[in-house]
């Protein structure tokens, strides 16, 4: 007996939550409890008062996974709305990276030029490394991170995807 | 403003908010909280004997009375004790409260004596959980909490409280209700959900009602609007085995429990429909079956108030988002505003009349053992004669299929059962919050003789209330519905399901002051249960019973509605790996 998946696609989910204690938790115990899948999370509070934050999951699963995660975040009490990004879309998406890359001579020129193309800046060097900070989608991140392992890529960090409907309204 | 301590805000908050009975035990996390109700005698506490005792009575208690059930235990040992019950609420959406206490706020992470992270262990087996770390916000934590547990879909909810948080003080008013700021359940359905429904039910020839736990949760006038929707339409109903009692047993339009363990007629009619009205049910696998076998012609409604409810198994035609009385209200109204008639179901009703002749609860009686669907059917009859209310709980396994099968309910909160959890050692505490909360009534738990020693240590209990409560248990000596999986699926290979070293039930009721019968010949049965009904005080009974009895007919997990067995004989033998590994 071998075990079935089913073909999986990604949705950003954009959520407003009460910042009271346990919050992040409550919400990424709720994935791993049901079997859902996290790529990214991400929170900070949003208001003036810091009463809510946003959350940004960048989740994968079928569609009606993804219907049910949802749902399930939905009904949680602290929750007070979900809107799926990919689904209201559209909208707009970014990441930023910090990315560390040793080198020297030719390797570092070519680092710098990437770097250039990919509109990254240099927030730190050394006379053999540089750190980069980059901010795109988050494939864009992934093929300026892949350029750079084959340059000398030291270590990146990376925040997760934060995301809100194009246009004047609100999500 | 005069200012109170943490514990007497709290027991001033459970006093304003209706409470009368409080399920606990103390501990040192609680001591503030024990000394506040020692001093406020209103509320009645019931000391049990452990704690998950007290979370399955204050779940009887919710369910028979409609009530919200309130649990009180310590930190640590206390709060994890309960977990199973809370869990089991949460399964079977119970409204329950339960507050734990918890070290002091400069102690919590240092693995203080009796600490455990409560609301990090119950946030998942809770519908919300609170940690009050001021005395100031406990007033509206507690109001709050009781909000959330009762209203949209109902469960648990834990307060954790910790020991400096019940002594210090902070002035107290009775906090004004408030919006809350994120949990605003959905009471009334959408019209066009409404509309679609009565159009589709006015429209279908082969209908049924299949009905859950949520009529049930939704209070009594929901039963009473299914009852009243259902004459209106003429169409057949099945429940699950949380909805027993909804619809009533005796009624010509009541085809009896749905799924692994239901009715044939209810199962066919279920594959066979056109239109099948799901009413606060949640497609669960036991009622389902194998999925892409389930209901394969039919149109679907899914009225359930709580939206993670619908298409999470089965895709529906319609979803209404709603309170299944509002629902069903409006429902109604709009069938007899459309002046819709009831259509012409002959033709259904004869394909269902023949699935009925299949007799599917049928029995085989030798005269010599008592078989147990016999001892339930004798113990309907006879509960029936005393003309008296009756709230029936079970444990879980064979006893309580047997039961859900030939006991008959005609009213809603008469059938308390752990449906969703499964937990053994539900029935019996559940049987003393029903007896708590419905002193009138005779209170009956169904027992099996393994899963009533979960939790007998609450004879101790009923004794000291003086609660009259009756353990019926069929004793096969066998976790039988274990040994009965055993026999289908594993050649009869009996690994660990014999009930070994059992105790002389009589003598332990007499231990503890109470009634003991036993009955072990058929000729005896009736006499036994009468006995047991008329002997006032507690009464357990010891009933022998039919050793390797299987409990049919059975729909095999993974097998379609269409291939249920109905006896013994047509079991196939080994099953595939594929079947084995579903629960």
């Amino acid at each position: 007996m071998h075990i079935q998946e089913e073909l999986n696609q990604r949705h950003v989910l954009s959520l407003t939550v009460s910042n009271e204690a346990g919050i992040l938790a409550r919400i990424a115990g709720l994935f791993t409890a049901r079997g859902y899948n996290i790529d990214s999370l991400t929170v900070a509070d949003i208001t003036d008062d810091h009463s809510v934050s946003r959350i940004t999951i960048v989740t994968n699963g079928p569609p009606k996974v993804i219907d049910q995660i949802i749902a399930q975040l939905d009904r949680l009490v602290p929750v007070h709305k979900v809107t799926d990004l990919t689904e209201v879309g559209p909208f707009v998406e970014r990441e930023l990276a910090l990315v560390k890359v040793k080198g020297t001579g030719e390797d570092r020129i070519e680092a710098l030029r990437l770097a250039d193309v990919f509109r990254a800046k240099v927030v730190d060097t050394t006379i053999e490394s540089f750190i980069f900070e980059i901010t795109g989608t988050t494939d864009k991140i992934d093929n300026f991170v892949g350029l750079m392992r084959q340059i000398g890529l030291v270590e990146v960090g990376r925040t997760g995807v934060v995301g809100l409907i194009r246009g004047k309204e609100p999500v | 403003m005069a200012e109170k301590s943490g514990a007497d805000i709290l027991v001033e908050c459970l006093i304003d908010l209706g409470v009368e009975v409080v399920f606990g035990y103390p501990g040192g996390a609680v001591l503030p909280i024990y000394d506040a109700l020692y001093n406020h005698p209103t509320i009645k506490h019931v000391l049990v004997r452990h704690e998950q005792g007290a979370t399955h009575m204050a779940e009887g208690y919710a369910r028979s009375t409609g009530k919200p059930g309130v649990v009180l235990v310590t930190s640590g040992p206390g709060a994890t004790n309960a977990v199973t019950g809370i869990t089991d609420a949460l399964m079977d959406s119970i409204p329950m409260v339960v507050i734990t206490g918890q070290v002091p706020t400069q102690l919590i992470g240092t693995d203080a004596f009796q600490e455990a992270d409560t609301v990090g262990i119950t946030r998942h087996c809770t519908k919300h959980n609170y940690l009050v770390k001021d005395p100031g916000k406990l007033a509206g934590v507690v109001h709050e909490a009781f909000h959330i547990a009762t209203t949209g879909r109902p469960g648990p909810v834990v307060i954790d409280i910790p020991k400096n948080v019940q002594i210090a003080t902070a002035p107290y008013k009775r906090p004004e209700p408030v919006q809350h700021a994120s949990y605003r359940p959905q009471i009334k359905a959408d019209a066009a959900g409404i509309d679609a429904a009565v159009e589709m039910l006015a429209a279908a020839e082969r209908p049924i009602f299949y009905t859950g736990g949520g009529v049930i949760n939704s209070g009594p006038q929901a039963s009473a609007l299914l009852r009243e929707l259902a004459a209106l339409t003429g169409a057949p109903v099945t429940s699950t085995l949380m909805g027993l009692g909804a619809f009533p047993a005796s009624s010509d339009q009541w085809l009896g429990m749905l799924g692994m363990h239901g009715t044939y007629e209810a199962n066919w009619a279920m594959n066979q429909a056109d239109l099948i009205l799901c009413v606060g049910a949640r497609f669960d696998d036991r009622v389902t079956g194998r999925l892409d076998a389930f209901a394969p012609n039919s149109r679907k409604v899914h009225i359930d108030i709580d939206r993670s409810s619908i298409n999470k198994i089965v895709d529906v035609d319609v979803a209404i988002q709603a309170d299944v009385a509002s629902a069903l209200d409006d429902m109604i109204a709009l069938w007899k505003q459309r002046g819709h008639e009831q259509a012409d179901l002959s033709a259904w009703w004869d394909r269902i009349a023949e699935w009925r002749t299949k007799q599917s609860l049928a029995y085989v009686e030798n005269g010599i053992e008592i078989m147990p669907q016999r001892a339930i059917a004798d113990l309907y009859t006879a509960c029936q004669a005393t003309g008296k209310d009756v709230i029936i709980t079970t444990e879980v396994g064979q006893h309580q299929m047997w039961a859900a099968q030939h006991f008959g309910f005609e009213a809603p909160n008469k059938w308390l059962t752990s449906g969703g959890l499964g937990t053994m050692g539900y029935g019996f505490p559940a049987a003393i919050g029903a007896q708590m909360g419905n002193a009138d009534s005779l209170a009956i738990c169904i027992a099996g003789d393994a899963s009533v020693q979960m939790n007998i240590q609450e004879m101790g209990t009923a004794s000291q209330y003086r609660l009259p409560v009756k353990l019926f248990i069929l004793n096969n000596e066998y976790m039988g519905m274990v040994r009965q999986w055993q026999e289908l699926t594993y050649e009869s290979r009996y690994s660990n399901s014999y009930s070994d070293s059992l105790p002389d039930f009589v003598k332990l009721g007499e231990a503890y002051g109470w009634t003991g019968i036993r009955i072990e010949q058929p000729g005896d049965l009736e006499a036994g249960i009468r006995q047991m009904l008329e002997t006032p005080g507690p009464v357990i009974v010891d009933c022998r019973v039919a050793k390797l009895s299987n409990c049919f007919p059975m729909i095999p997990s993974g097998a379609a509605h269409t291939e249920m067995m109905l006896d013994p004989n047509q079991i196939a033998g080994i099953m595939s790996d594929e079947a084995k590994a579903l629960v």
